[in-house]
């Protein structure tokens, strides 16, 4: 499915309601270029999970984790160069802890996904207007 | 009391020893800027593996350095939280091995009280209580710091960190990693009223609370339009406008909390603290208010042992030690 936003407010709102009713060990690999918008769908989804507090970018620190009814881990691939760097990362210790995995800058580690990924897409159509595409999963709440 | 400190959450690895808190003996950094400059970031596995193989060459220099042996040494500090999780960890462990070996305590110390620390070790005179604004790669927060160990945070970022928000704005200007020193001197040929960014504006009931994404993102707009018309966007404009709009959000918030909580003394942390703009702001500021301003030398101002060792100190004093479990965290409440 393809949504529009026209805010980073509307953003935030679209992933609460993709993050409402994800499974636990959902990966959700976000696809899109720098100030498309990833992390504050990532806040929004951290909000749809039920989860408070300010969720800040995870690029210094790679992975930042949210507690909450269901866990959140917040991924951030930005600085890594490739799938070989995941093992240092703990990437199959977060899988096999049963939260959700919000992943930006999959495009750095392709060899993370499995193909039972949940796939967004992140497209700038104008300064405030994203286009985001979503592939897979329950739907939207 | 000698204290050993270690730090390695991100780029550097270092060790230093610092007497009582506030005399630095040796102060030992390993950098690795020039490995990651080739990747455009840092690279965690890269960083967790130098560290492991300079450590403890560093120590042993530190040793030299200051004149002294092993049996000198007092106390362990490391850093064990905020940082990249394998690098924290390999300091957090060389840490544990030597405070075993040595059979002295060992002291865990946070990332960012440790940059707070470093202005003890630029001013001998500075005792808390004072306001710090710690601003670095990872963090940007206002801190309330009542005490050595008793501090709060009055107000952070929202999303990105003001050094991020240089560093991916740098990227995008294709001025390489690490974006903030070649940002700060293009900025210095250009006019500050170039570009009208946003400032950005913090939703909320937490007055000091900040927010860097949206000026990122208009980063990107402005070289996206020059590019699509076929124009060079005005690169020492863009960037002198980009440390106009970051400076003016930090030293507004710092000077605001200043005034509400009547703090005279205002101190800056943290290697972003290093950006030109950021200090010339804050100076004025200060001088035009009657207040004083702490900021520590550019060398302190970056990831160093040395600040652990400070902060090290007052834990110590504080009676905050660890055992040999102690683990290392990605994240941490200050």
């Amino acid at each position: 499915m393809i949504y529009t936003t026209h805010s980073e407010s509307e953003t935030e709102a679209l992933g609460a309601r993709f993050a409402a009713k994800l499974a636990p060990g959902t990966v959700a690999a976000l696809y899109g270029d720098l100030g498309c918008g990833k992390t504050a769908f990532v806040r929004g989804m951290a909000r749809g999970m039920g989860i408070a507090g300010p969720v800040t970018s995870p690029t210094f620190t790679i992975v930042n984790e949210y507690d909450g009814p269901r866990p959140l881990f917040h991924f951030d691939m930005y600085r890594l160069g490739g799938a070989d760097e995941l093992f240092d990362i703990g990437w199959e210790d977060y899988l096999a802890r049963g939260g959700v995995c919000a992943v930006e800058w999959s495009e750095n580690v392709p060899g993370a996904f499995t193909g039972d990924e949940v796939t967004v897409r992140f497209a700038k159509t104008g300064d405030n207007d994203r286009e985001i595409t979503i592939e897979g999963g329950p739907g939207l709440c | 009391m000698l204290i050993l400190s270690v730090e390695s959450s991100c780029d550097e690895t270092a060790v230093a020893l610092v007497e009582d808190g506030r005399k630095v003996l040796a102060d030992e950094i390993f950098s690795q800027v020039a490995l990651h400059s080739l990747y455009g970031g840092v690279v965690p596995e890269i960083a967790a593996r130098s560290h492991l193989e300079v450590v403890t060459l560093l120590a042993d220099r530190a040793l030299e350095t200051a004149g002294r042996t092993r049996a000198d040494i007092d106390a362990v500090a490391c850093t064990y939280a905020p940082g990249l999780i394998g690098a924290v960890l390999v300091g957090v462990n060389f840490a544990k091995s030597a405070a075993l070996a040595l059979g002295v305590p060992l002291i865990p110390v946070h990332h960012i009280r440790g940059h707070i620390a470093a202005n003890y070790l630029a001013y001998p005179a500075l005792e808390p209580p004072f306001l710090c604004l710690a601003i670095s790669g990872g963090n940007t927060m206002l801190v309330d710091v009542r005490g050595y160990t008793d501090m709060s945070v009055l107000g952070r970022t929202r999303d990105d960190a003001a050094g991020e928000c240089f560093d991916k704005s740098a990227r995008i200007m294709g001025l390489g990693y690490p974006g903030g020193k070649p940002l700060d001197d293009l900025s210095r040929q250009g006019d500050d009223r170039t570009y009208d960014l946003p400032r950005p504006a913090v939703h909320g009931d937490n007055p000091y609370d900040m927010s860097f994404s949206g000026l990122k993102t208009a980063v990107v707009n402005i070289v996206h339009h020059a590019e699509q018309t076929g124009q060079a966007p005005d690169r020492p404009g863009l960037a002198a406008s980009l440390c106009r709009a970051v400076s003016e959000t930090l030293v507004g918030r710092t000077m605001d909390a200043a005034a509400a909580l009547g703090y005279e003394n205002i101190a800056v942390a943290g290697g972003v603290a290093a950006n030109s703009r950021i200090r010339a702001d804050f100076e004025a500021a200060c001088r035009r208010e009657g207040r004083t301003l702490f900021v520590p030398p550019l060398r302190l101002c970056g990831d160093n042992a040395a600040m652990i060792g400070a902060q090290g100190y007052y834990e110590y004093l504080a009676g905050h030690t660890a055992g040999s479990d102690l683990n290392a965290y990605a994240t941490m409440a200050l």
